[in-house]
């Protein structure tokens, strides 16, 4: 049985985020890596293919006896048997420590406690773009299987070589190569001691198929997880040197805003304080927290800010300011297909709808933290991001340095979901470190993580449709103003279609978010759809399937429909239903939601939730489910009740006191219905299960109320009857 | 700066406290005890609890100063040894994190429910609970530890 894999996966465009090669190339010498690893085994994964390797970054031949730095994952069997694995990927709550572990493992056939990952070193690991796009579980875990089958035959080589036998008689398992005849046995470890032995994986190594998986395909925990229960684990923020000393940064009023007059000698009388003032930074360090707090209070400082535009004129801004300006290169922005005014003008039924979605914050739980440390010319931070390669180019672009003097580590991060690309923290500890002569660690506040690093955009969306009388969708198309381009596409079979993304200006600093756009286009999708399957007079699923070819997304409608028990009668006045699903980054995903609506107060409760999952074969059930899970709980809060409120450049509702998150009374029972398609490659898992929440809980509300429900947040102060 | 004496996980530890040093930067930047999280520095999301005198407490809104002469613990003091306490066999059964930075927090808070009501009922959790922030959601599998761990056999409970 053969695996249907394509190396050429859709990238998924990072919108709002500077991704370029590193500037410098670190060459390394093969001998070097024996004399830091100890002899053993070494082998690399080598991209071949230039589509790959752009997703690893690398694009440069490879220069003398150097290794080639097309290259994407590498793994070191040393002599004491213990297999290290480095990958430039990261570890923020996804668990691929875990299901990364799993992929070498399984090949290699040897036990999961053997494995010890090395990730997100950008001295150690190989150079990677980052970890978003749900891009992990599709690359890296097939680049480890690979690197792991060649390690593998590898061993059988030395075996049958020193046992003067065939390949073939030898058979690997449990870290063990032994003669099929079962006579003579022999432990990985001992077969490379003292060898220096270095292999690039063959392009074409062949990998067990997922029906006969092992290791890969069990609901194995996460690896590492007493140190987390036991609160041994260091994350950024918790990272410490000796004689560190604590940073504080002393903030403009607001975006944009320049310095009028700066006071600083109270803080700088404080005994053992440095401040420092670099053109717009100023920042402090002191012995703790508490004495840089002090000190950062203590100096007066005058700004002067421009009027900006606000929340409550954004979407106004936004379809007022489009611009092509500044356009990625090379991204999807635009899908046409057929004639849609014809088509519009000769439907039986014509809609057109307006569609928003607000601001939203990130709000990861550890907020950005850095640890920088200068020793000489060299810099090394500990920072939590998802891109450390990104962030090293940041710190040497910062401080004109050569990236291969500088070093950026990440301690496996208090999440990110998108919002931990940039390296501002990287940037603002190592200054003051460069000015304190000694380590400094700076972790932002809260209300600093709520106003100064990024959110996920606002958008506007306009979907205009026609149809026949039966329910056949004729035309169809769709604008998205600002929010993105991703998931922009509609699955449904519609032959004459015109989808379009729009750049404007931004009245705030946005960026990726897990999902990126998908949310919101398939909010709007799915809200529209809605909206036809009533003017048909169809049944909104029927509707939805009617106009729908694609097999997998039909799969995941009629699990999570059975799952649901969709189609029963309403047993209760204020009660609804809804239905929404999609496609995106090679998941399939359907959500059918149940609510509660009283038509006097308008309170909604949110009765339950099911949601419907397919990403090809599954590496780690438990895993796949946890995020499914999380990731329908993270879109409630988007969905219900989450939107930054800002005004002439302020952010007005920057606490956790302010700004709604889902909390423990907020969440409904979830089921996650998974289905599994061994025979595809396995796809990642962390976006695509958003998508459907917001719309079916909309089409819900809608059900249950006639309320239509056309902006994100849905009801941040509850529903009103109309 | 004044000198305190704080009883952190059975052991009396000195330090140096200003008087606006809050019990959790005292933990985190002078005992090492970087189990105890910062996430809102209001209280809002639970992530620094501690124990004090075996009651959940907020350790970014309290002063170092007011814990002298109490008995604080920390996450970093529940197992007994390699003997994890049950919250923490629990959690680590239900797999009930993902990047876990809201574990420490959950785990204390759940620790001062159960030392109050050994066998709650799922509504009593989710209102107890609701101080804290699981921002990656993994609420429903928390809920299910803290059931799991109150189902513990007793004698392993502490």
């Amino acid at each position: 049985m053969s695996e249907r894999f394509d190396f050429e996966l859709p990238l998924e465009p990072e919108r709002y985020e500077l991704s370029a090669p590193p500037a410098y190339h670190f060459e390394l010498d093969r001998r070097d890596w024996f004399k830091f690893l100890g002899a053993g085994l070494l082998v690399v994964c080598v991209m071949k293919n230039a589509k790959a390797a752009q997703e690893t970054g690398a694009a440069k031949k490879p220069a003398g006896d150097a290794l080639p730095e097309e290259i994407g994952a590498w793994l070191h069997l040393g002599e004491d048997g213990v297999v290290t694995v480095y990958t430039g990927k990261v570890e923020m709550g996804q668990n691929i420590r875990t299901s990364l572990s799993q992929a070498a493992a399984e090949e290699l056939h040897v036990a999961m406690g053997k494995i010890r990952m090395v990730m997100g070193d950008t001295q150690l690991t190989p150079f990677d773009r980052g970890t978003f796009g749900s891009l992990t579980t599709p690359t890296m875990n097939r680049q480890l299987r690979k690197v792991a089958a060649a390690a593998r035959n590898l061993l059988l080589d030395l075996a049958a070589a020193q046992w003067k036998v065939e390949r073939k008689d030898l058979v690997a398992a449990d870290g063990r190569v032994s003669d099929a005849a079962g006579k003579r046995s022999v432990e990985y470890a001992a077969l490379v001691k003292g060898q220096q032995l270095t292999q690039a994986v063959p392009a074409d190594e062949a990998l067990a198929p997922a029906t006969q998986w092992k290791v890969a395909g069990q609901p194995l925990p996460k690896v590492d997880g007493r140190d987390f229960v036991t609160g041994k684990h260091k994350y950024p923020s918790d990272q410490k040197l000796p004689e560190m000393l604590y940073g504080k940064i002393v903030r403009p009023s607001a975006f944009s805003a320049t310095l009028v007059s700066l006071d600083s000698s109270e803080a700088e009388k404080m005994p053992g304080v440095t401040v420092v003032h670099d053109g717009n930074f100023i920042g402090v360090a002191a012995a703790s927290s508490v004495l840089a707090a002090r000190a950062a209070a203590a100096i007066k400082a005058e700004w002067k800010a421009e009027p900006q535009p606000g929340q409550k004129e954004v979407f106004d801004y936004l379809k007022k300011n489009v611009t092509n300006l500044g356009e990625p290169v090379g991204l999807a922005t635009h899908h046409d297909a057929g004639a849609v005014e014809p088509a519009l003008a000769a439907a039986d039924h014509r809609l057109a709808q307006t569609y928003t979605v607000e601001y939203i914050a990130h709000t990861p739980l550890e907020p950005r933290a850095a640890l920088a440390e200068w020793t000489g010319d060299h810099l090394t931070v500990w920072t939590g991001t998802q891109r450390p390669f990104g962030v090293r180019s940041e710190l040497a672009a910062a401080f004109r340095m050569p990236e291969d003097h500088v070093r950026v580590l990440m301690p496996d991060t208090g999440s990110g979901y998108g919002g931990k690309h940039t390296g501002e923290t990287a940037i603002e500890a190592a200054r003051l470190a460069r000015a304190a002569k000694k380590p400094v660690k700076v972790t932002w506040t809260r209300e600093e993580e709520f106003t100064w690093a990024y959110f996920r955009p606002a958008g506007v969306i306009e979907v205009a449709s026609g149809m026949q009388k039966d329910g056949t969708i004729t035309a169809w198309e769709f604008h998205n103003y600002n929010s993105g381009a991703s998931g922009f596409e509609t699955p449904y079979d519609i032959p004459n279609q015109r989808i379009a993304f729009h750049a404007t200006k931004a009245p705030l600093r946005q960026g990726s978010y897990r999902g990126l756009a998908a949310t919101a286009n398939h909010f709007a999708r799915e809200t529209h759809m809605d909206e036809l399957a009533h003017l048909a007079k169809m049944e909104p699923l029927e509707f939805r399937l009617k106009n729908l070819k694609n097999d997998r997304l039909r799969a995941v409608y009629e699990a999570a429909a059975k799952k649901f028990g969709w189609g029963k009668v309403k047993s209760a006045a204020g009660q609804g239903f809804g239905v929404a699903g999609g496609y995106e980054k090679g998941g399939y995903v359907a959500t059918c939601a149940e609510v509660a609506v009283d038509r006097v107060t308008g309170e909604v409760k949110i009765v339950r939730v099911v949601t419907a999952f397919e990403c090809g074969a599954i590496v780690n059930p438990d895993g796949l489910r946890n995020q499914i899970e999380g990731a329908n709980i993270m879109a409630l809060g988007g969905a219900l009740f989450e939107a930054v409120e800002f005004e002439n450049g302020r952010i007005l509702n920057g606490l956790l006191s302010l700004y709604r998150v889902p909390r423990f009374r907020d969440i409904p029972p979830i089921e996650s219905v998974m289905l599994e398609r061994k025979d595809l490659l396995s796809m990642g898992a962390g976006e695509t299960p958003l998508m459907g929440v917001a719309p079916a809980i909309g089409n819900a509300i809608f059900d249950a109320a006639g309320v239509r429900l056309r902006a994100l947040p849905l009801i941040p102060n509850g529903l009103k009857m109309s | 700066m004044a000198k305190i004496q704080l009883q952190v996980n059975g052991r009396s530890a000195t330090v140096d406290a200003e008087p606006e040093a809050t019990l959790l930067s005292v933990l985190r930047e002078q005992l090492d005890l970087t189990g105890t999280k910062y996430g809102c520095g209001e209280g809002q999301c639970g992530a620094c609890t501690v124990l004090i005198d075996g009651r959940a407490r907020r350790s970014c809104q309290t002063l170092a100063s007011s814990a002298v002469n109490k008995k604080i613990t920390t996450i970093e003091g529940l197992a007994q040894g390699e003997h994890l306490h049950p919250l923490q066999e629990a959690f680590l059964a239900e797999g009930a994190m993902q990047c876990a930075y809201c574990t420490s927090g959950m785990i204390m808070s759940a620790a001062s429910l159960l030392s109050s009501n050994a066998n709650p009922s799922e509504a009593e959790i989710v209102r107890f609970m609701d101080g804290n922030i699981c921002r990656c959601g993994t609420h429903p599998r928390i809920v299910a530890a803290i059931r799991r761990a109150a189902n513990a056999p007793k004698e392993s409970a502490r």
